[in-house]
Order: C-alpha cells, then structure tokens, then sequence
C-alpha cells in the first residue's frame, strides 16, 4: 500500500536547474519566472535531503534506492486523484504504481497551477482534463533520461534498451539496470525537448480498474486528516460566530470561561470569539460559560421571504447578455403555444464530514499552517495579505481533505485560525463545530431562473429564453473570470444547451444576499444549478407537446450524438416505457457539462403524503477516455446521492437574520437505508477524457423532480423537493 | 484522574468525568482514527467499541468507560469481525474522501460481531446512524455481505 506524506518541502533536489527543467519540461506558464526571480525556494531549498538526486520535474524524484515519489498537482477529496494522477505518471515512466510514494504539493501556484484554472486549483472537475497530457509527459521525460543513461553506461543505443517495472533492460544482452542505481548519471542527461506518448492502445495501466491507492489508512484511522494534526504543545480552540450574519461581539464573560478547568485563553474578534483550552471539550465548555452577547447589526428582521422576494424583483430587470441567436423575444409570442415557467433553487450548506478546522503556529516573524485545502497556493497568498509575512515565512502543509464539495475551495476557515493564533502561544488548532460549520458555511447561491418557450405546432421549440438571477461567485472569486455583467459560471449550462435551437437568449442578473452571507461554489457549480433549470425545462416542453421526454430531447440532438447516445442508452438501461405500480415515476435529464455526457434515469416511488422514495437510478456516463474506470463508477454512484440529499432536503433558510439550520438534524442528507439502487454504465467513446466528480450530482435533481412529475404530475419548481407532491 | 483502558492498554488521564471520550482518545491520548463529525451522535463518524457494543464517543462521557473496554478504529483490525470488514473495505474500494470510514467500520466490524450474517434491514439498522456525504453506502453494504461471508467460508 501506498505511503501518503506531506509536501511542505519543494521536491528533493530541486534546485535551480530543476526550476528550468520544470519550465521546459512541462511548460507551466510562469515556472521561468519563479524559477529565475523568486528567492522563496533559495530560502526553502537549505532544508532539502539529498536522497533523492533525480528530479527531472515537479511531478516525480526518484531516489537512490529506487523510491519513487510522485507529487500531487493536484488535492485528494475523495474523488481518487491520488490514485488517476499517479496512474498517469507511472504509465509512461513504467514503474509499479502500487509502490510509489505520494506527496501532497506544497503551496505553488506557478509550478503546480491547474492549466484549466490558472492557480494551484482542485475543482469544477478539471484534475484529469488538464492534467492527462503534462503529468504523462512529466513520467515519459524521465523514463527517456533512465533509458538514456542506461544506454550510455553499456554503450549502446537507447533505442534497443527497454523500460519496464522500475528498470531499464538492454534487450539484446539482457543486462538490466535499475531506476535507483541510474538516478545520478540521469540527472547529468539534457532534458529532452519532446517525448513521445504512449499510443492509448499501449497502455497497460490507464483504462483498467486500479485499487485506489489512498485508503488504507482510512480503514484503520491513520490516513490524516488536517484535523488530525497533532504538534507538541498543542492547544485546541472553539469559535463562536455571531449568530446573526453580519453581527458583531457586544461582550461576554471571559471571567468564568476561564474558570472553566483547561481554559487558557479567551479570543475576542470583531464578529467572533474564540476560547482555547487543553482540548476541544473544554474549550466547549468555556465558550458555553463565556456566553457571548451580540449585536445583530443591520441583517436582525432578516428572513428568507425577504432575500427571495429581492431575487424575484431583480429577475424583473433586465441582465447582461450571455448568449444570443436569432430574435426568442419575436419568436416566443409568434409561436403555437408559449411555456413559462420559473424555478427556485436554495442556499445550499456543504456539510463536509471533516467540518472546517485548521492548525496555526504564528511567531513575530513566521506562520505555520496546517489544513486540508482545494487551493494551498491562493491560501499562502492570503495569509501572506492577512499577516504582511513575505511567502517564505508562511508555511503550509496541505492534508488529506475529509470532503470539499466547494467549499475547501474557500481560506476564510484559514484566515480565522490565523486571527486566532495570533493572540496565542503556540500552536492552536481551531474547530469548527458542526452547528458552526453549518450556519458559517459560504453558501451555494440561492437562483432564481425565468424561463420561456415557444412551440411550434408540432410542440417542437422554435425559442428559448432564460434569465438567471443570483449571486455571483466569480464576481468576488477572481473578477477577471467575469464577462462584462456575465457570470460564466452561472449561465454556463444555459448558454451551452446541447439542444439545437433556432432562437436562444439567455441572461444573467446578479443579486447578491444580504451582508455578511457569502456564496461560493457547491459540487457541480455553475453546471448543476443550470442543468435543473435547463433539464425541468425541456421536460416541461415535452409535457406541454405531448412528446415521449426521451424522443423529444432527442429529436433536438441531432448535433450532439454523445449526448443523444448516453439518453438512449440510459433508457434501454432502465427499460423506459414499462408500465408502472400508480405513484411510481420514471424521469431523464441530461447533463454535457465538464467535458462528459452523462443521462441519468430516476425511478421514484411517491406517497400520498408527498414522501419520495428514490428506488432506482441508472447512470450511463461518456466522459471519453477513461484512466480507472472504477473511480468513475464510484464518482457516479457519489454523486448521484449527493445530489438526492440535496434535491429531497437540502436547504438552509434565513430567519432574523440567523441560518435555521444547525445539524445533521434539521440540515438531511441520505443515510444507508434511502439508497437507491444505482446502476452506472460506461461509454467506451475514446474521446478526449471529461471530469467525473461533479456531474453526477448536476444530472440527478432534474432526474428526480422529472420522475416526480411522471409519478404524480406534479411539476417541481422549487427545491428541495419536500412534501411539495402531497396529494391527499 | 481517570483511568481508561483502551485497546488493551491502561491509560490516566487529567479530564473532568463528563468529557466526552471522543476528544479524550483525540486530543489527550493523540488516537486521531476516531472522528469528530457532529457532536450530537447524529452521524457515527465517532464510533468506537465500549465492551464490544458501538457507541458514540461524542455522547459518551469518560465516566462510562471506566473499568470497561474501550476498542478504537486503529485496534479493531485485531478483532476476526474487524479484520474482514477492513479487507473488504479495500477489496471493493469502499472509502472515497475517508473521512466516516473509521465510524463505518466500527459500526460495520460490531454488526458482524452481533449477527454474523446480516440481513439488508439487518445492515440498514445498523448503519443507518453513520453518515457519508461521499455516497459510499452501495459499497459499505456489498462490503459487509462479502466480509460476512468471508466469515461463512471460514
């Protein structure tokens, strides 16, 4: 099994040459730069072993002893990059990937960016998508310098020698080297300018169901998590935010949180206060005795209706033009027959299983972190802001993340834990309750979409029209994403319908919630909110036209067979047509978003009451070239319950200003028992690979209120689902 | 002074007797494998084994556990039960992010302890306290029937 550690270290050897081979070898925009101008590395690189003498990039080192480290460009949430990636490397540079050892990156946003996103980024999908090339080229570049050196030690050509399983073997004498014991003379080889790739016929790895190579240490409690951080002299803190969002501290009594037996220590910030103690529960226990005082500030009356009722009215404005084609607004009142309609989509929590939490060491002069984060680099920066500490002197180590979703896509929790160690002594770990995790959550935005059609006399739609109204997050997330007015990620699966359409506009109007509740990205970002609105939709089309939803979706997908193909196949999967038991639904959606085609059929059971009982999800998925197979089954089956969780229950709601919800109580998500049966089947398309981790969660609401429909006719507009079919 | 016997080794401990056991193991004795996940015994991610029956340590003071066996997620591999869960758990890649798995297998290790062959309200019952919000309840149940059933073949 696979050994995990931590990266805080930049590679073994990595030097100033090793800067320019990066540079050249995997051409990450940038790495001249840091490699040439930034003194963080000289500084770091007085701490570097010596094991490890060849490092022909970021990615991989190999030592002298034949150990082979692979270093992660990407973050482990989960969703099995720290078994696909390693799988990319070790196909080209033909080594066991069972016995690499695998090392989260330290903070890097130049040498580890994500060259879809531009910064040390996991998230929206994009691990296999930007790094199937660079990462299968990082391992080949280094196979050739071994075979290279090989060839030079028994003086013949490389082209007769042969590596495979951590060794180069010259084929016509069976002499044969190891990895190990050619590192030093590999590392003297100039870097080849462009390796050849495997053909995908080649592989022997990638495309096969490979073991995931993180997980014996999370059946046996050893995998660490960045809440099992544990430093001499640690000391544990409980925060407490207001309670009302935007509120800020009035007092409280530090006095008998003290009192309270390991309490050391009584933080008081602006809007929060956080009591540190000897372990979590006395901490606890002092901040119950503490007691703190609010004032609630401008958000007091503040409830749900009212944010809503905001969105309604802005949707009544007119918003920045996404997408444009022929004239809908003509077209739409010309038509046979018109369909409207408007959906409503909730602020939704993440509920991570590991809640938030993170571990500071600040001195005068440095700051210590240790965290599981989706952007380890857009971290450091902003403690670096926070503090006024130059980059050397904050340091971080990135963990195992006990879920993301999006929100480890935030550093707020790091910035917090920064405010907190600054007033202590030695290392505190701050933690988040779960009633805190959940009520000082950056949210999924709460949408509210406007939707019109226009039929033709067959029913088939000649103009579609979609105004999508909510916070943006790109907008505060990185500006420069903007388009104009236009949150490209808001109206993405809008703007990007698979059905053809003569006439389409769709725009967005940005409403951000009250001050003080901040939104962010949720799993399937952009592409879930707008694959329910677009999928209900088209299903509601289909109705109004009388159309089988499977033929009608079809029938506009005459460009887009991937997308046609994953829609039949997934209703011959489920025997689409069968007659059903009354109260029993079958519903289709579609999801093209992240470069996959996923169609995804629910079989759902409604009683009378209203209750749904998902019992059967068929999944077919093209996401192209598949590296483990395994993990994209697994990716759908998790995705497909985070998304019933959501649908059926999640929610969060405003009342006096304060989120209602505080626990896996009143905030639902699916347990065992209300599983469905989930059956994934794969399409073998060969195209350029897609992103797995998101989609299955963007197809599956509209899946689910579709079936609703289907079993009760009952249309569901507005999540989550609820008791809204009741029919008695 | 309390003194806790945790996986077959004695243990005193400076905590008041109603601190709760999860941050007892965690944060004085250093065990991290056992989760914090919620507090309130509403997710499992805290499972641990008082004299071979699961609890949550979250709800369970230390007072509970004196003179009794306390078996924790880094033990439970000693255990037949806990062996087999943990073989089938990797057998059929059960954790994703991981972060419930160790609540999982206690809870899992301690069914087959109590019915060596669950049925699947069998397994229901005895899982339904322990959330994933990665999704890994199909492979949590077809783990347990293959470990169950390694446990047959025996």
């Amino acid at each position: 099994m696979n050994t995990i550690r931590p990266g805080l270290l930049p590679p073994a050897g990595f030097s100033r040459r090793s800067f320019l081979k990066i540079t050249v070898a995997t051409a990450v925009e940038g790495g001249l730069l840091l490699g040439l101008g930034l003194p963080a590395r000289a500084m770091v690189s007085d701490t570097l072993t010596t094991d490890a003498p060849f490092a022909p990039n970021a990615f991989l080192r190999i030592g002298r002893d034949g150990t082979v480290s692979f270093v992660m460009p990407m973050i482990e949430m989960g969703q099995g990059t720290y078994t696909s990636l390693p799988m990319l490397i070790a196909e080209e540079l033909e080594v066991d990937v069972d016995k690499v050892v695998i090392e989260h990156s330290p903070p890097d946003d130049k040498v580890y960016a994500n060259p879809l996103l531009g910064a040390q980024i996991t998230g929206a999908s994009t691990a296999i998508r930007s790094m199937y090339v660079p990462l299968r080229r990082a391992g080949a570049t280094a196979r050739v310098m071994l075979v290279a050196a090989a060839a030079q030690a028994w003086g013949v050509d490389p082209a007769t020698c042969v590596a495979a399983d951590g060794a180069v073997v010259h084929s016509a004498t069976g002499r044969k080297l190891q990895y190990g014991a050619l590192v030093d003379d590999a590392s003297k080889i100039p870097l080849p300018a462009d390796v050849p790739l495997k053909d995908p016929s080649q592989f022997r790895l990638v495309g096969k169901p490979h073991h995931r190579l993180d997980i014996s240490g999370k059946v046996d409690g050893s995998a660490t998590f960045g809440i099992d951080v544990r430093l001499p002299g640690l000391k544990f803190a409980v925060l407490a935010t207001s309670p009302v969002l935007g509120g800020t501290l009035a007092s409280l009594d530090e006095k008998k949180a003290l009192a309270v037996p390991g309490v050391t220590q009584v933080v008081r910030l602006d809007d929060a206060v956080a009591v540190v103690a000897r372990h979590t529960w006395a901490a606890k226990q002092g901040l119950a005795a503490a007691d703190p005082q609010w004032d609630a500030g401008a958000n007091a009356k503040v409830s749900s209706a009212d944010i809503v009722a905001q969105l309604a009215k802005a949707a009544e404005m007119s918003g920045a033009v996404a997408k444009h084609v022929g004239d809908p607004v003509a077209a739409i009142p010309r038509a046979a027959r018109r369909v409207d309609a408007v959906y409503e989509q909730p602020f939704l929590a993440h509920a991570t299983m590991e809640p938030m939490n993170c571990t500071v060491h600040f001195t005068k002069d440095s700051c210590e972190i240790w965290v599981g984060t989706q952007i380890p680099g857009l971290t450091q920066s902003a403690v670096m802001r926070q503090t006024g500490l130059t980059r050397e002197r904050v340091r971080l180590h990135n963990h195992l993340l006990g879920g993301g979703f999006g929100r480890r896509l935030e550093y707020d929790g790091t910035l917090r834990a920064v405010q907190v160690a600054r007033q202590d002594e030695g290392p505190v770990q701050v933690i988040w309750t779960r009633e805190e995790d959940i009520q000082h959550d950056m949210y999924r935005p709460y949408y509210y979409d406007r939707m019109s059609a226009g039929l033709d006399e067959h029913g088939a739609p000649q103009a579609w029209w979609h105004r999508i109204t909510g916070s943006s997050i790109v907008a505060r997330y990185n500006p420069a994403w903007m388009r104009g007015g236009v949150d490209p990620d808001a109206v993405e699966a809008s703007e990007n319908l698979p059905y053809e359409l003569p006439n389409l506009h769709v725009e967005y109007v940005r409403q951000e919630p009250l001050t003080g509740m901040q939104t962010t990205w949720w799993r399937g970002v952009g592409v879930t909110r707008g694959t329910f609105a677009v999928e209900t939709f088209i299903d509601e089309l289909a109705a109004a036209a009388g159309k089988d939803p499977v033929a009608y979706r079809v029938a506009l997908l005459a460009k887009s067979p991937r997308a046609a193909n994953v829609l039949q196949r997934a209703a011959r999967a489920s025997g689409w047509g069968a007659k059903l038991p009354a109260g029993q639904g079958r519903g289709i959606a579609l999801c093209t978003g992240f470069g996959s085609f996923i169609a995804q059929v629910v079989h759902a059971n409604v009683d009378k009451d209203g209750t749904v009982t998902p019992m059967h999800v068929w999944c077919v998925v093209d996401c192209g070239l598949q590296v483990n197979p395994d993990t994209i089954r697994a990716q759908m089956e998790s995705g497909v319950i985070f998304g019933l969780s959501a649908a059926l229950f999640g929610e969060i709601t405003i009342k006096d200003g304060r989120v209602e919800q505080t626990n896996f109580g009143d905030y639902r998500v699916l347990r065992i028992n209300e599983v469905p049966t989930i059956d994934v089947e794969l399409v073998d398309s060969g195209e350029a690979p897609g992103g797995i981790g998101e989609p299955g969660t963007s197809c599956l609401m509209p899946a689910l209120t579709n079936a609703i429909f289907a079993a009760t006719g009952k249309r569901i507009r507005k999540l989550p689902v609820g008791q809204q079919a009741r029919r008695a | 002074m309390v003194t806790l016997t945790v996986n077959g080794k004695t243990h005193s401990v400076d905590v008041a007797e109603d601190t709760p056991l999860l941050w007892t193991l965690r944060d004085l004795l250093g065990m991290t494998g056992t989760k914090f996940g919620c507090g309130q015994g509403l997710c499992g991610a805290c499972t641990i084994h008082i004299d071979r029956r699961p609890v949550r340590s979250c709800l369970t003071p230390v007072s509970a556990a004196v003179g009794k066996r306390i078996t924790t997620i880094e033990a439970i591999g000693a255990t037949p039960q806990g062996k087999r869960i943990q073989a089938a758990w990797l057998a059929l890649d059960v954790p994703q992010c991981g972060y419930c798995q160790s609540g999982q297998v206690m809870s899992a290790a301690a069914l087959l302890a109590a019915k060596p062959h669950p049925t699947d309200r069998d397994i229901d019952d005895a899982m339904a306290g322990n959330i994933c919000r990665c999704g890994t309840y199909p492979r949590i149940r077809a783990a347990i029937k293959r470990a169950a059933a390694g446990g047959e073949s025996k």
